[in-house]
């Protein structure tokens, strides 16, 4: 079933460079899906057209049913330097007027399921790149939504850092059966995380290829693996 | 180490300075009324103790009221830029007209508008003039420099604007207005010993004042205690306002850590 369907989408630049044309693509209930492609596809317009903070100039976004809750996790860990940890992550639900007990509560589980027990009152500049990357996934996860929209969160992490939250997040969205729109431009984390990989091309950006991935889980090691990634690679070439 | 010597070094420095000023004055036989020795000023200010002391409160309190008046004024305004580009548009270049005219020119409209008899309002309107813009464009500056991909976030999440300004804005904007504080203190005691001047004698009763009533005697011992004290007045406000500023962001912000390395 699916979750939410692009139609057709098409946004200009202010400057009138067309960012997207003719997106169309849909994501299932409970998908994990990529969207691969060069810097400058559009693809971070296209998670913020999905996340309702623009609007498409053509087209639609449909959803089947009300729009859900929805988490965002930008490439940096957009964390509030004068907060402590549970109060970033406790953010959404502050903004919502949950009481404070009760957020408090919701808010240190998802700092403990991200690995980050103990660090509550850790203030961002006191904390690695990878940790604040989990504060930041807690804060997503701490409104507990139902669709995650992800512009290349790991990108700027060491691969080391990359692989451990990769394999947190798959086991986290699986858990709680989140929705999953992943971008970015690694082919291998595309290839590692996703049910299906949507290859797009730039200018104007738009959805050249759709791939459907075996079922997980995988083994970076395995020699499918190194085949599913070759053929996301030449997808991507083509 | 370090800190010892960045305070000995410039007190030595006033030392000798102040040395050699004494010998000077008494071995040229330069007359009072042209330099009086050091010690000359001590006197002075030990003589007129009780009633300096009153004038240096006097004039604290004209700053320090200019001050508050102009930080929520300074505060209020910028606010008021960030939620309306109409209001911004509408009044900014009247801000800068306020900022660019020289406050001394302003002051005695001032004064005739408010009036002698209720001084004190006129010398902390005058006094609050001249700290007002520092604080309104700086922090007007940070109300605008809130990280974008935070806002989003907040709107993702159905933020008011109320709570974009209370829980982004004004926490982004506070090391902006805490620099703009620390002008603002200097500029608001700069702004009450203008207002001194102009208000002249037998009205003010500051510092400032009792340096224009000290020249009228020839009594430039007390000239000089007056203005040691003005001076010393200003550190204190510079210091207080840097340890208040050091106080809210010592746990977050650059500017107030220090590299473990």
């Amino acid at each position: 079933m699916s979750l939410v369907t692009l139609a057709n989408v098409g946004k200009r630049f202010a400057g009138g460079t067309e960012a997207l044309s003719g997106l169309d693509f849909e994501v299932g209930d409970g998908e994990f899906v990529a969207l691969l492609g060069p810097s400058g596809c559009g693809k971070s317009t296209a998670l913020r057209l999905i996340a309702g903070l623009i609007a498409p100039d053509t087209g639609e976004i449909r959803w089947s049913g009300p729009r859900p809750e929805m988490g965002f996790v930008f490439q940096e860990p957009t964390l509030m330097p004068w907060a402590g940890a549970l109060a970033n992550a406790r953010l959404p639900l502050d903004l919502k007027h949950v009481p404070r007990g009760e957020a408090d509560e919701r808010t240190a589980a998802a700092l403990e399921r991200m690995g980050l027990k103990g660090f509550d009152s850790a203030y961002p500049r006191e904390l690695s790149g990878g940790m604040k990357m989990r504060v930041s996934i807690a804060r997503a996860l701490a409104a507990k939504p139902k669709l995650l929209l992800m512009d290349e969160p790991f990108a700027a992490l060491d691969e080391i850092t990359r692989s451990a939250l990769n394999d947190d997040l798959l086991a986290l969205a699986r858990e709680d059966s989140i929705t999953v729109i992943f971008v970015t431009h690694s082919v291998m984390e595309s290839a590692y995380l996703s049910d299906r990989v949507l290859v797009m091309s730039p200018r104007p950006g738009r959805v050249t290829a759709e791939i459907a991935l075996p079922p997980g889980p995988r083994d970076r090691l395995s020699a499918a693996f190194a085949d599913t990634q070759r053929r996301v690679s030449s997808a991507l070439a083509a | 180490m370090r800190k010892g010597f960045d305070i000995l070094f410039p007190l030595l420095l006033g030392a000798v300075l102040l040395a050699l000023w004494e010998w000077i004055v008494a071995a040229r036989q330069i007359p009072p009324y042209v330099l009086p020795a050091p010690s000359a000023i001590l006197q002075a200010f030990l003589d007129n103790f009780s009633s300096l002391m009153a004038s240096m409160l006097a004039t604290l309190r004209v700053t320090v009221e200019a001050f508050a008046a102009a930080l929520i004024a300074g505060v209020a305004t910028a606010i008021l830029f960030s939620q309306s580009r109409l209001a911004e548009r509408a009044l900014y270049p009247y801000a800068v007209i306020l900022q660019v005219t020289p406050v001394v020119a302003i002051a005695p409209l001032i004064l005739i508008w408010v009036g002698f008899e209720r001084i004190n309002t006129a010398l902390v309107l005058i006094a609050a003039l001249v700290a007002f813009f520092p604080i309104l464009s700086n922090t007007a500056l940070g109300l605008k420099s809130a990280d974008f991909n935070l806002m989003d976030l907040m709107r993702l999440y159905g933020a008011s604007r109320w709570q974009i300004l209370w829980r982004l804005q004004l926490p982004t904007a506070l090391p902006y207005l805490l620099g703009a504080c620390r002008i603002a203190g200097g500029l608001a005691l700069i702004g009450a010993v203008v207002a001194e001047f102009v208000a002249g004698s037998g009205t003010a009763t500051g510092l400032a004042w009792r340096i224009i009533e000290a020249g009228n005697r020839l009594q430039i011992a007390t000239m000089f205690a007056a203005l040691a004290l003005l001076a010393l007045l200003g550190v204190a406000i510079f210091a207080a306002l840097s340890g208040l500023e050091y106080f809210l962001l010592r746990r977050w912000h650059e500017s107030a850590l220090k590299r473990p390395l």
